[in-house]
Parts: C-alpha cells; sequence; structure tokens
C-alpha cells in the first residue's frame, strides 16, 4: 500500500508541474504583448489620466490673469500647511483699497496629493497638473509660488 | 537584555529576522529563539514605522484626518477611508446617497483583490516562486489603472469624504471594470494552475502554522485568517454597512486551520468580490455622488464606533467628540496587529523556513500594524 501511495504521489506531482509548465511555456511562446511601461522611453507619448493628481497649479489666461481671490479656503483645508497665502492691498481706480493675493507659496515637499485644497477652493482657482517627475537637486527649489510674477485677478472673479 | 525574559536556556540561539529582511514583508522585526532549527519563540517587536497617526489625527479636522488612514494599511487604502468616513457620518447623522453608497463598494472590492493579488504575488516568492509575482502585478495594473482615472492616484487615493465622494466615477469607469472582469475571470484560474495545485506548494503549506478555531477567537484574529479556522468573522455577514446587505455573496470558510486554508480563503474571496462587482457595476443608480454637508464638520459630544472588513480583517474605527472641529480622541482597531500576535502560537515547535510561509499566510502590513 505504502509503495502504491508513493508511485501515485510522485506522479501526481509531477503531473502539477507540468500544468505549471504549461501555463509558463504558453507565456514563453505568446510575447508579443508588452504589458510594461517602457518609460523613459517613452516619455513623449506618455499620458496621464486626466484627474491624475501630480501637484497644485495656478492656471493663467493670456492676459496673465488668475482666478485667485485670497480668500485661505485652501491653507484651511489643507491637512499639512502646505499652501500659504500672503495677502496684499490694491488701490482699485476708484481710490480704494482692496484685498489681493500677493502670492501663493505652495510647498511640494510636504504636499500629500489629497485634493482638499482643490475640493475647498470656491472659484477654482488651482487645480492639479499631470506632472510627475518631481525630483530637484536642491530642496528649495520644491518651494513654488503658484501666480505669476506681475498677474492679477480676472474680472469678474469675486 | 534577552536573556532577562527567561526563555532561553543553554545552546539555544537568538536571531534577528528584519527590520530590514528580504524575508519580512516590511519592517517587521522578530526576535527568534532557536533550538537547532525548531522555533522556541517568536517575538515581533514594534515601533520601526510608528508614526503615531492617532496622534496626529487629534489636530486636524473631520475632513481632513481621513487622508492619513491611507497610510495604515496601504493595500487597502479605500476600506479604511470608508471606516472613517462612515464614522463621522455616524456622528453627524448625514445621509449617504444610494449611488455613492454603491460605488463605494464596487471601489472596495476593487481594493480587495488589488490587496489579494499583491498577496498572492508576494507570498509566492516568499515559498520560493519567483513568476507568480509578475502574473499577480500584470493583473493589478488594471486595478490600479482604474483608479488612477477615477480618482487620480494608484495607491493613497483620498476618493472618500464624509457624506460620499469627492467626485464623480469617470465615464470610461464601467466599460474599463467590465474589461478587468473578463480578464480577471480568465487569470484566475491560471493562478491555481501555476501556484494552488503545485506539490511543492501544496507541501510547504499544509499543515503549517496550525491555528485552532478556539485559539484564533482567542486571539482575536479576523478577516482571513479566522475564517481560515473556521471562525465566521466576515463583517460585511455580520455587520452589513454600505449596501452589502443587498447583494449576493458567500462568506468563505475553510476548516483546514493550517497555511493552505488561509491561502485558499483569499483565493476563493477574489472570486466573491468578483461576483458583487458583477451584481452592481451595471445597477449604479442616478443622483448625487454627495450629500449636502456644513462646510465646518462638528460631531455631537459622544463616542462613536464603525467596523468594516479590510481585506486582512476587521478594522474597527473609534472616535472621542468633545462636540469640537477636531476629534478628542481617535483609536483604530487594526487587524494585522491581532494577526500577528498569534503568530508567536502558530510557530513554536515548527522549523524555522516554515515561519515564512506562516507570515505569508497572515497577510502583515506593518504600517497597518505600527500605524
Amino acid at each position: 500500500m505504502f509503495i502504491v501511495k508513493y508511485i501515485k504521489d510522485v506522479f501526481g506531482g509531477l503531473k502539477s508541474l507540468l500544468i505549471g509548465m504549461r501555463r509558463t511555456g504558453y507565456y514563453f511562446t505568446h510575447h508579443k504583448e508588452i504589458i510594461t511601461e517602457q518609460y523613459p522611453d517613452n516619455r513623449d507619448t506618455l499620458v496621464l489620466a486626466d484627474r491624475f493628481k501630480g501637484e497644485v497649479v495656478m492656471p493663467h489666461d493670456e492676459n496673465n490673469e488668475h482666478r485667485c481671490t485670497g480668500c485661505t479656503a485652501c491653507e484651511l483645508a489643507c491637512p499639512n500647511a502646505t499652501l500659504k497665502v500672503v495677502t496684499k492691498f490694491d488701490i482699485t481706480p476708484e481710490g480704494k483699497k482692496k484685498k489681493a493675493i500677493d502670492k501663493l507659496v505652495y510647498h511640494l515637499e510636504l504636499c500629500t496629493m489629497c485634493n482638499l485644497c482643490i475640493v475647498a477652493c470656491p472659484s477654482d482657482a488651482i487645480v492639479m497638473a499631470q506632472t510627475f517627475e518631481h525630483s530637484v537637486f536642491n530642496r528649495a527649489d520644491l518651494t513654488k509660488i503658484l501666480n505669476n510674477p506681475g498677474s492679477k485677478i480676472m474680472d469678474g472673479v469675486e | 537584555m534577552f536573556e532577562e525574559i527567561g526563555t532561553t536556556t543553554e545552546g539555544d540561539l537568538i536571531i534577528n529576522v528584519g527590520p530590514q529582511h528580504p524575508a519580512t514583508h516590511g519592517v517587521l522585526h522578530l526576535v527568534i529563539t532557536l533550538n537547532g532549527e525548531t522555533i522556541k519563540k517568536v517575538e515581533p517587536h514594534l515601533g520601526y514605522i510608528h508614526r503615531s497617526i492617532e496622534k496626529m489625527c487629534e489636530s486636524l479636522t473631520y475632513r481632513q484626518f481621513i487622508y492619513v488612514t491611507s497610510r495604515m494599511d496601504y493595500l487597502s487604502a479605500h476600506i479604511n477611508n470608508h471606516a472613517c468616513a462612515m464614522c463621522v457620518e455616524k456622528g453627524m447623522q448625514i445621509e449617504v446617497p444610494e449611488r455613492a453608497q454603491v460605488i463605494r463598494v464596487i471601489m472596495d472590492e476593487l481594493t480587495r483583490i488589488a490587496s489579494h493579488e499583491l498577496w498572492w504575488g508576494a507570498m509566492a516568492m516568499d515559498i520560493g516562486a519567483f513568476t507568480p509575482f509578475f502574473h499577480a502585478f500584470r493583473e493589478r495594473e488594471k486595478i490600479n489603472e482604474i483608479m488612477e482615472e477615477t480618482c487620480g492616484a494608484r495607491l493613497t487615493m483620498n476618493y472618500y469624504v464624509p457624506g460620499g465622494l469627492m467626485a464623480d466615477l469617470h465615464p470610461d469607469f464601467q466599460k474599463k471594470v467590465k474589461e478587468f472582469i473578463v480578464l480577471f475571470k480568465r487569470k484566475i484560474d491560471e493562478y491555481d494552475e501555476l501556484v494552488t495545485g503545485n506539490i511543492i506548494f501544496i507541501n510547504r503549506m499544509k499543515g503549517v502554522g496550525f491555528l485552532s478555531k478556539e485559539d484564533a477567537i482567542s486571539y482575536g484574529c479576523s478577516g482571513p485568517a479566522a475564517r481560515g479556522s473556521g471562525v465566521n468573522s466576515d463583517i460585511r455577514k455580520l455587520y452589513p454597512y454600505a449596501v452589502y446587505d443587498k447583494v449576493q455573496f458567500d462568506e468563505v470558510l475553510e476548516t483546514g486551520c493550517d497555511s493552505l486554508a488561509r491561502y485558499m480563503i483569499r483565493i476563493r474571496e477574489m472570486k466573491q468580490s468578483i461576483r458583487i462587482i458583477e451584481q452592481l457595476i451595471d445597477n449604479i443608480p442616478e443622483g448625487d455622488f454627495q450629500a449636502k454637508t456644513k462646510a465646518v464638520l462638528k460631531l455631537p459630544k459622544g463616542e462613536f464606533y464603525t467596523r468594516v472588513e479590510t481585506a486582512r480583517g476587521e478594522l474597527g474605527v473609534y472616535i472621542v467628540s468633545e462636540g469640537g472641529t477636531t476629534p478628542y480622541r481617535i483609536k483604530f482597531r487594526s487587524p494585522g496587529f491581532s494577526n500577528l500576535s498569534a503568530l508567536d502560537h502558530m510557530a513554536r515547535g515548527s522549523k524555522l523556513g516554515d515561519l515564512v510561509a506562516m507570515m505569508g499566510t497572515l497577510d502583515l502590513v506593518i504600517p497597518d500594524i505600527d500605524r
């Protein structure tokens, strides 16, 4: 009885290995389909999803105008103090003082891409960009100012 | 230091496995007392990846703290977020729209499949098979692409907010998930051909890491580790949340109590997850994806507890509120911690080589254990 069981085990084991090897052989002979990303060779054709959370940017239009009112909603929503709004007072043509942003400081090194600032923004002034190659040689380069120099707020955005 | 514990005798050998060792997952540190090659004692040492997440959450508001929990059990990030969002919704008595609940369940089950696939690859690699890892990641990549399209990230998505979801589904979501279901049903049979039926694999798993039903209960095991010992511990069945009470699925149970039983649980659970997704993917109701909530969330004074079934077991979230905008105290009951505590009991008396198989089938994620 022992001998029969032993031989059965040996051949059963051999069969199980051959079943596995058949699958391996299938993929060995059917290697037309490349499933890995050929990064960085495909950098020119690489398309990321529209919603991919790469970094926070502030879009500007052709007149160098943005939509940020300086309400600090993003600053309050951020869990890591990544965003810092610095405000100033503009003088309107009527001679009145008006609050506007001086700069929106963004610390990329603290950002966890949680998207809470984008959701909190009432005027859609900031969006997520699809960049992902963030490495720099100097740590100070990760601190960014999101609004362009000399930019001002769009007309009609309150 | 270790002599003071009093378990070592003359001729015993104490070795450290980890915290940075290719055989352990993550940064688990095990101090193992050996007599020859027989294990006398296994002592897990934690603290290497402690980030004091519970304390961090006390200084964050109820909207902000959810993203931190993705960093606990990073392989089931969606499910962790689900537990926290549910706890806040329970405190605020927010009614979550039907559409959001259905999408949450689909996302949870996709996450469960992705997590089990990574486990399957890593587990086979622990045992010595190298290629299953690539087979598993080939299908997991499809889930990651679906997640990237809808949630905007591949691992730490932060897609759930108190009251619903952060954004609506991507238009391609349903099409891609259906494609994935067709693909995955074909591939999961390949997994069985490659690993499950393999004689070397079975011999290394069968009878290894025995954990009886009584011990599984007394150690507080949950998830596949407990169900492998025949304990009914599926929170989705016992305490249904979201729309789990409206879908048909079986609670997978095995009575083998060994590593092979825990392995089979996860393979069969993936098939059940596919079954849940199949029922829901064509029946996502129209409507809002988010309930109307106040701008500032303030939980009423009191204590709130919710639990969900992650890929590893029962995750509980306990919030104590003093009525402010931040929680007074948060406690997470993580599944990995309790499952790890049973490792010493399982491993005593077995050989050192079997320890890897036991750790593999417990599916340990160290940031979840250590937080």
